[in-house]
């Protein structure tokens, strides 16, 4: 196989596993976030803001390995 | 910091030049036959030399790149130097605006309330509960972040605008103020010795040659996560719209054009909330850093919300 078609299949698996991390993590966040609102509905959007905040960061983390994807995509 | 830099500046030479070759490659063989190109769609969330209007096709003024030592400084304008410039001046008008209608009316209406409300909820949500009562003298700056970056967002999605913070380098600009920012609160703060002594982490004098540089990479890692999040937060979301539009292209049918539309108003509107966000966390890391910058060894009072 050329290189780039390595390249571009890489950025395909690459991309699939990032999304795969970053629902993982957001799913649980989001499934603990709905228990304590349940649970405590007092405090629900102190725990909505919380959830937010750590989505974000999640995603950071996962738009560090979507560049690369997107490096890797473009190569030519 | 220079390394990470000289990296970020290869790889987007690297793809500039690719994205350059690649479109002069579909032109010089005509290439709309073919199929789609990924690579061609980035031209519209690239930089370019031009700004265009409805009709009009501005080209920005151009200077040549002058020589200093072994640096060219190359000042000519570009598509989001531009949009970056027309934020700051908004911003201005925005803010002197505002501040001048306190002159009148100790009770603002429209407008100044909204901008009073965001304000209120930074100083009382962000600064305060991060920072303590010391850090309200670096609201203005936080909130100078915060409005900032959200006009930038916003630019990029009403029609022939771009998104200044797209671009790696504006969002590197921005990493590098806020991480100044937060070296300068520490040192304020704590003192220049029991800034530098925190350096060593607390280990014996032989240890310090192998803690210092790592506890320096360390302080780095923290605002070159702050450019990467907002950077790619920005293109990403123009990258899935455009990818969306250019389903329509590669099938090359009128029926999906509803579908694709469809699905891009859904995309734009997280778009809209993800620069909200991305401007709030931004603003919260921040003051959350220098918070923990200006904390130190001193554990304060646990406040009550």
């Amino acid at each position: 196989m050329e290189k780039i078609a390595i390249a571009y299949l890489a950025a395909g698996f690459g991309a699939g596993l990032v999304i795969l991390g970053a629902a993982y993590g957001i799913g649980k966040l989001a499934a603990a976030a709905m228990e304590a609102s349940g649970r405590q509905p007092e405090v629900a959007s102190e725990v909505r803001t919380s959830m937010l905040i750590a989505a974000a960061l999640i995603e950071g983390a996962t738009f560090f390995a979507l560049a690369i994807c997107i490096i890797l995509a473009t190569k030519s | 910091m220079i390394f990470e830099s000289s990296l970020i500046a290869d790889t987007l030479h690297h793809t500039a030049q690719t994205v350059a070759d690649t479109a002069a490659a579909a032109h010089a063989s005509g290439g709309h036959g073919e199929g789609f190109n990924f690579v061609h769609l980035l031209e519209h969330i690239k930089n370019s030399n031009s700004v265009e209007l409805p009709g009009i096709h501005l080209m920005l003024p151009q200077f040549a790149p002058v020589q200093i030592g072994g640096l060219t400084l190359d000042l000519s304008m570009s598509k989001h130097v531009f949009f970056l410039l027309l934020g700051g001046v908004l911003l201005l008008i925005a803010s002197v605006y505002a501040a001048r209608s306190y002159k009148k009316n100790l009770v603002p209406r429209g407008f100044v309330n909204l901008v009073e409300l965001i304000i209120i909820f930074i100083r009382d949500e962000v600064v305060l509960p991060n920072m303590g009562p010391g850090g309200l003298k670096y609201l203005p700056y936080l909130l100078t972040t915060f409005f900032y970056i959200l006009i930038m967002n916003l630019s990029g999605l009403v029609p022939y605008g771009a998104t200044a913070t797209g671009n790696i380098m504006v969002t590197a600009g921005l990493a590098i103020i806020a991480f100044f920012m937060i070296q300068l609160s520490a040192i304020k703060a704590k003192g220049l010795r029991h800034y530098l002594a925190e350096l060593t982490g607390g280990t014996p004098w032989f240890l310090w040659p192998i803690m210092i540089p790592i506890e320096i990479l360390g302080l780095f890692t923290k605002p070159f996560a702050l450019c990467m999040r907002l950077f790619a937060n920005m293109t990403g979301g123009h990258i899935v719209i455009l990818s969306l539009f250019g389903l329509i292209f590669m099938f090359r049918s009128f029926v999906v054009a509803p579908v694709s539309v469809l699905f891009v108003v859904g995309i734009y509107m997280l778009e809209l909330f993800v620069a909200f966000l991305q401007a709030y966390v931004f603003t919260m890391l921040t003051s959350l850093f220098m918070g923990l910058g200006m904390q130190g060894e001193h554990h304060e009072e646990s406040h009550t919300h």
